[in-house]
């Protein structure tokens, strides 16, 4: 074992070591949420999970991105069954070792991980294009400005390099392993990277090594980095999107949440044996009492916050909103983002100042404004648009619910509305004596 | 508006001569007093009435679901609307409801059963698409024979319930010719009432949400809209007027088109 391979196993440790905290806070950060149970179903969850997230259903709606989605998304599974070939030659200091015992078979995954490694970068280029020179209308909004830019050309551009870093890694083994040189056994098919045998064959047997070398540390330090990133980044989603397609709402779109806190309420005064003088029953322990709706993320269910570690910034919703559509300030894309950003800032109070630390900030007020929730008409269209079934709509409910039933915001329209439907049973100002009166 | 009177019974005369009906038709607010519902409030009784579909409305023991409270964040009031209504409801001993409105199919079917009340619970598209199948109603073109007809999927029927067949199945019995908007069933626009919108001024913006839905009708050349919520009735009846188009593109509830259809 050399120094080399030294260095390798330090950089595997530390890479896992670094992942696994990052995943430690984030799940620790999705448990803030209040507890939902989406533990029943299991069949129907395992087979819409197959069908939305492995399948990729609802990304095919929209033809051109979904199928170069599909393209990167295979690609990124099945070449990294290369990483493992590349982390035992790492590790113990061999060079391509599951070729023998593969034989033919490893000249077709080689061979077939070319062929995908080649469509990834296209799709790569293709979709930095649409992003940067086509500028494709759902990549623009406010909440696209500065860093959700920044990130999906970096998560674009590692892909490419490390794509590129693959081919020319293959290409110089390739040559070579035509060469005769040592260690180089004659293994793998490259029916891409051998096009690069011509620019390749004027160099020296040492230059295609050190190129060769340099090529197989940046691919894998590479893949180690770009594992390291994705907790910061909305490119998380590669991991997120199949717990939280499996965890969706399975239940009609249309079906919102009765809250349990209030029909006690509501039975206790239609209830002709309820002592209207009793005094309220003991909280259970220490139980803080609950909030109506959700002013801070720690209101949300944890499914709400998963939604928000799940979300890649796609807009989707935010395209099929219609009252983004129609100009006005909300875009349901937001809402997801606001309330991963502000649960990242939660997290970070607690790692610094303890549990209880409040920071006097709020995800309602600070991050969402009101005029963003009074202007959704609950069509349910950004839920159906989502390809991770990510549901922004719950979000926006719940945040409804602060707004009306804790601190007595309503807009003046909605307020005389509330008050005809408690006076006289209809959202306009009709006697309810006169209901019938169109039979007549 | 009234020319003749329809002859509905309400749950309480029914019960007072020792009868019950199969199916409680659920009027809703905007079916009770709204002109334009109203009138296809009348379409849909006339249809059941030919028929000979046995039936009751609540009267004026009928009231608001909850939908536009809930929708505008207020669960309480939500919740002792829905709770009087499924006292009345179980008093009644109701079975089975069908409603011309897609915000109260959508409250009584799926948010009354953790509440305790249990319906069965069908749309106007769904109960007379069934009416059809079983061969009880039929339906010839008639006036709208040929004409081009496009549906506007409600959001509470469509994404919210899955329902994108019946109404068209609908439409299609009246050999008239359906032809799709460019966004249509799960993909379909929003009228902009939902969410309790239809009780307030949108928020600022650049544009209406139902004079963008006016343009895919426009885009469509369909020379009538259908729609199955009476809601969807005022946004796309104002937007078409907007853009000045009161001539060429009529607005019909899927009721009246039936009605109509069968010269009732």
């Amino acid at each position: 074992m050399g120094v080399e391979n030294i260095i390798f196993i330090l950089l595997l440790i530390g890479a896992i070591v670094w992942f696994s905290k990052n995943i430690r806070t984030i799940s620790r950060n999705i448990n803030l949420g209040k507890d939902l149970d989406r533990s029943d179903n299991k069949g129907e969850r395992w087979s819409t999970m197959a069908r939305i997230a492995l399948g990729q259903s609802k990304m095919v709606k929209k033809p051109i991105s979904g199928i170069l989605h599909i393209l990167v998304y295979a690609g990124f599974v099945i070449i990294n069954i290369e990483v493992l070939e590349i982390i035992i030659d790492g590790v113990f200091g061999t060079h391509r070792i599951l070729a023998q015992p593969l034989g033919g078979l490893y000249d077709f995954l080689i061979g077939a991980f070319e062929v995908l490694a080649l469509l990834v970068l296209v799709a790569c280029i293709i979709f930095l294009i649409r992003r940067n020179i086509l500028h494709v209308k759902r990549f623009g909004f406010r909440e696209m400005v500065g860093w959700p830019k920044t990130d999906a050309n970096i998560i674009l551009i590692v892909e490419v390099l490390l794509m590129l870093a693959f081919l020319s890694m293959n290409g110089a083994d390739y040559v070579l392993q035509q060469k005769g040189a040592e260690h180089y056994v004659e293994a793998g098919a490259y029916p891409i990277s051998s096009f690069l045998e011509p620019w390749f064959s004027g160099f020296s047997e040492a230059t295609l090594i050190g190129i060769e070398r340099s090529m197989w540390w940046l691919h894998i330090v590479g893949i180690l980095l770009f594992l390291n990133y994705l907790p910061y980044s909305k490119h998380f989603h590669i991991i997120l999107a199949f717990p939280n397609v499996f965890y969706s709402n399975l239940r009609p779109k249309g079906e919102f949440t009765n809250m349990e806190s209030v029909t006690k309420e509501v039975k206790m005064m239609f209830d002709p044996n309820a002592d209207p003088y009793a005094a309220p029953a003991e909280p259970e322990g220490d139980a803080v009492p609950e909030r109506f709706g959700a002013k801070d993320v720690t209101d949300l269910s944890w499914k709400s916050l998963m939604d928000a570690y799940a979300c890649t910034e796609c807009g989707r919703c935010t395209d099929q909103c219609p009252a983004a559509q129609t100009g006005k300030l909300l875009s349901p894309r937001k809402i997801m983002m606001d309330t991963r950003d502000r649960l990242e800032e939660v997290g970070k109070n607690i790692d610094k100042h303890g549990k209880d630390h409040n920071d006097g900030k709020s995800l309602l007020g600070d991050y969402i404004k009101e005029e963003e929730l009074w202007a959704c008409t609950t069509c349910n269209a950004c839920v159906e648009a989502c390809p991770v079934s990510i549901d922004p709509l719950s979000i926006i409910m719940e945040m409804r619910r602060s707004l009306v039933m804790e601190e007595s915001k309503v807009p003046s329209e909605l307020a005389s509305m509330l008050t005809n439907v408690e006076n006289n049973g209809a959202p306009w100002q009709f006697a309810q004596n006169d209901r019938a009166n169109w039979a007549k | 508006m009234a020319t003749e009177n329809l002859n509905v019974k309400t749950m309480a005369e029914l019960t007072a001569e020792g009868k019950k009906p199969d199916v409680l038709f659920w009027v809703g607010c905007a079916g009770s007093f709204d002109d334009r519902a109203k009138k296809t409030t009348r379409a849909f009784v006339k249809i059941l009435n030919e028929v000979g579909i046995n039936f009751a409305i609540l009267g004026t023991e009928e009231s608001c679901t909850g939908d536009p409270a809930k929708r505008a964040g207020n669960e309480f009031l939500f919740q002792m609307q829905a709770m009087t209504n499924i006292q009345v409801l179980d008093g009644y001993e109701v079975k089975k409801i069908v409603t011309t409105c897609p915000h109260c199919f959508n409250t009584l079917k799926n948010e009354y059963p953790g509440l305790g009340g249990n319906y069965e619970v069908m749309h106007h598209s769904q109960f007379l698409q069934s009416l059809i199948e079983e061969g009880q109603l039929k339906i010839e073109g008639g006036s709208f024979k040929g004409r081009k007809i496009t549906f506007h999927d409600p959001c509470y029927l469509g994404r919210a319930n899955g329902e994108y067949e019946a109404p068209r199945k609908l439409i299609e019995q009246l050999d008239s010719d359906l032809v799709e908007m460019k966004r249509c069933k799960s993909k379909g626009l929003c009228c902009g009432a939902g969410g309790a919108q239809m009780f307030k001024e949108a928020e600022p913006g650049k544009k209406e949400v139902n004079d963008e839905r006016t343009e895919d009708v426009i885009e469509s050349k369909a020379d009538v809209v259908a729609v199955g919520c009476p809601f969807c009735m005022t946004m796309m009846t104002d937007g078409v007027k907007t853009k000045e188009k009161e001539d060429s593109i009529k607005v019909y509830d899927l009721a009246e088109l039936i009605a109509e259809s069968k010269g009732l």
